[in-house]
């Protein structure tokens, strides 16, 4: 390469490591984004973090905090990961990682509990179990530890917004139908329930969560065959 | 019948191969094969075909659940006047007035289901181009039969459409569903609306209102009430409750039925029973509220256990197939259908929840039943081996 390269562009090279260039939010850039919200979707299509999935969707308001949070640690443990890539043994990449991941719950539920404490005791522990989060360690491992910083950190957010896309969806219907309210506030007129409607009880508790799920998978997967595996 | 026959094919031209109509051949096909026997026959190979096909067995249960659809139509109507008209006992309604005002309350019930679940039905054959199957003649009119004579229509018709959906299109359809879809119905309702699935006042006409109790035995049982009921009253069916599930005496000529055409299995239906009473004889050694020293042999004729045993638990698709595991699997349903309904008042309808249970199981005990079986033949084997040896 005899070209010389500018600041910028030598900037851009170190944080995506790769030869091509290409714009902040190029094709394959996007891609990262895009394809976790549907054909790569964490929850319906890799089945992973689906324990909070049952536990936080009874309501959209702590669904959509949640969402948030799992996004910060997302977005900034895949960085500091891939940031690290290239130093940390590969004996030890788990517990390095665990640290990581660990430290940005803490720094999330400190935020949380000063700035929005209802939700966060709504939340109560399924804040702290981000760490265990399946989908977090999985992009560590499968994405981070083998890409450059910009493309992890967008390869995070996009997974954790198909992370908050089933979530936010399953806490509307749960929240819609089984409380008649809407972040809290009732939608459903009062008039309905003196027609004899009444509100899905089965749609607080959790097994309904998960054939929410189910029936998203489903219609997903009847969508788009090639997601369906053989065996 | 040959007028039928000849009008029918007629209607069904436009939807023969190659038509415009030919995507919805299943729902012309359907009315075909209810009204007359399928003429297709095997094309390969030699094969030994039983007239009794899934049809024939369907219609078989149908016809199995008539007497207590009837007795059930006429319970529901004698319960409510009988309260309505301060008369002294269920019997004094004349029979006519009682059977009509039944009629009037459950038809609508049987009619919301069959329209509902058939719709899904037809919908699901012509998306995925099968025919449409038999198996929700008998679902169809079961649904109705579990649930009380009170339930809002519009619930009956979600739960329908989640039982069909959920319990069974969501598996693969007719025969590959894991759940029994109508105890998944009643399910859903159960959690879903259980001020109107449960409690003490929904199980008459018009019970919620102040001149009319609408209390089941398991349900004032749990409020430690004392039972108002003998057990021939009990037994024939002039009890408050679901639709049909009243009448042990009506549900026992459908388990005949059933036992002597084979289409159910008597493994099943005995091994409940037996399960059932060997749960109530252990609780009532114990006896220590009104719910465990309530007689064992009461338990087998209150409320849905004797319904759950004979139409449902021997579904043959969610139940056991070994015979072994039959045994296993009816003594199970029985044996936690009770001790549900006894240490959990909530749940007074234990044997539904037993059965979905046991329908999880099934495979289950099936698999373990096989397994003993193999290592029995190979230990067999073995030791026949062993005698030629030394021979």
């Amino acid at each position: 390469m005899s070209k010389e390269l500018n600041k910028k562009e030598e900037l851009i090279l170190f944080l995506s490591d790769t030869d091509e260039r290409e714009g902040l939010l190029g094709k394959k850039n996007r891609k990262l984004l895009s394809d976790p919200l549907t054909d790569n979707n964490p929850i319906t299509v890799q089945v992973l973090g689906i324990c909070s999935a049952l536990a936080i969707t009874v309501q959209l308001k702590p669904a959509i905090v949640m969402s948030l949070a799992v996004m910060a640690v997302m977005a900034f443990s895949n960085m500091i990961i891939s940031l690290l890539r290239n130093s940390i043994p590969s004996r030890i990449r788990i517990i390095v990682q665990l640290v990581v991941v660990a430290a940005l719950v803490i720094l999330v539920d400190q935020v949380l509990r000063a700035y929005a404490y209802d939700v966060s005791k709504e939340l109560s522990v399924f804040v702290g179990l981000i760490i265990t989060n399946c989908i977090v360690m999985g992009r560590l491992e499968a994405f981070a530890l083998g890409n450059g910083v910009y493309k992890s950190f967008l390869d995070g957010i996009g997974n954790a917004a198909g992370y908050a896309f089933i979530l936010i969806l399953v806490a509307f219907f749960r929240e819609l139908l089984g409380a008649g309210k809407l972040f809290g506030y009732q939608v459903i007129p009062d008039s309905f329930y003196e027609f004899g409607y009444s509100n899905n009880g089965l749609m607080l508790l959790s097994p309904m969560a998960l054939i929410t799920v189910g029936i998203i998978i489903w219609v997903q997967r009847s969508r788009n065959r090639a997601l369906i595996e053989e065996n | 019948m040959k007028w039928i026959r000849r009008k029918l094919d007629q209607a069904r031209k436009p939807f023969g191969p190659g038509q415009k109509l030919e995507k919805y051949a299943p729902a012309i096909n359907a009315f075909d094969t209810f009204l007359f026997t399928p003429n297709h026959t095997t094309k390969k190979g030699a094969h030994v075909r039983d007239v009794v096909d899934l049809k024939r067995t369907m219609i078989t249960v149908v016809i199995a659940l008539i007497p207590a659809l009837i007795f059930g139509m006429w319970n529901a109507g004698a319960q409510y006047l009988y309260q309505e008209r301060n008369l002294g006992s269920v019997t004094d309604v004349p029979f006519w007035e009682a059977l009509t005002e039944g009629a009037i309350l459950v038809f609508p019930l049987i009619a919301v289901s069959y329209i509902v679940g058939l719709t899904i039905e037809f919908i699901f054959a012509i998306y995925r181009g099968h025919e449409v199957n038999e198996g929700y003649l008998v679902t169809g009119l079961l649904i109705p039969m579990i649930f009380p004579v009170d339930i809002p229509l519009w619930m009956l018709a979600i739960s329908v459409a989640f039982a069909v959906l959920i319990g069974k299109e969501a598996f693969g359809g007719t025969g590959m569903n894991i759940l029994n879809p109508a105890l998944t119905a009643r399910a859903f309702a159960f959690f879903a609306y259980p001020l109107y699935m449960s409690g003490n006042q929904i199980w008459v006409h018009e019970g919620s209102t102040d001149s009319i109790s609408g209390e089941t035995i398991l349900g004032s049982l749990a409020e430690g009430k004392e039972v108002a009921y003998s057990f021939s009253d009990a037994f024939i069916g002039f009890i408050p409750g679901s639709v049909s599930e009243t009448s042990t005496l009506m549900i026992l000529i459908g388990a005949a039925i059933l036992i002597l055409t084979k289409v159910g299995s008597w493994r099943i239906i005995l091994s409940g029973f037996i399960g059932a009473a060997v749960m109530g004889l252990i609780f009532n050694a114990f006896g220590s509220n009104a719910l465990m020293s309530f007689d064992w042999y009461m338990h087998l004729v209150v409320g849905g256990l004797a319904f759950g045993l004979v139409f449902m638990a021997t579904d043959p698709v969610s139940a056991a197939q070994t015979f072994k595991g039959k045994w296993i699997y009816g003594f199970l349903c029985g044996f936690f259908g009770v001790m549900i309904r006894v240490f959990n008042p909530a749940y007074p309808e234990g044997i539904m929840l037993a059965i979905l249970l046991m329908n999880v199981f099934a495979p289950t005990i099936d698999h373990y039943v096989v397994q003993a079986n193999v290592s029995k033949r190979k230990k067999r084997l073995a030791k026949a081996k062993a005698n030629l040896q030394t021979a």
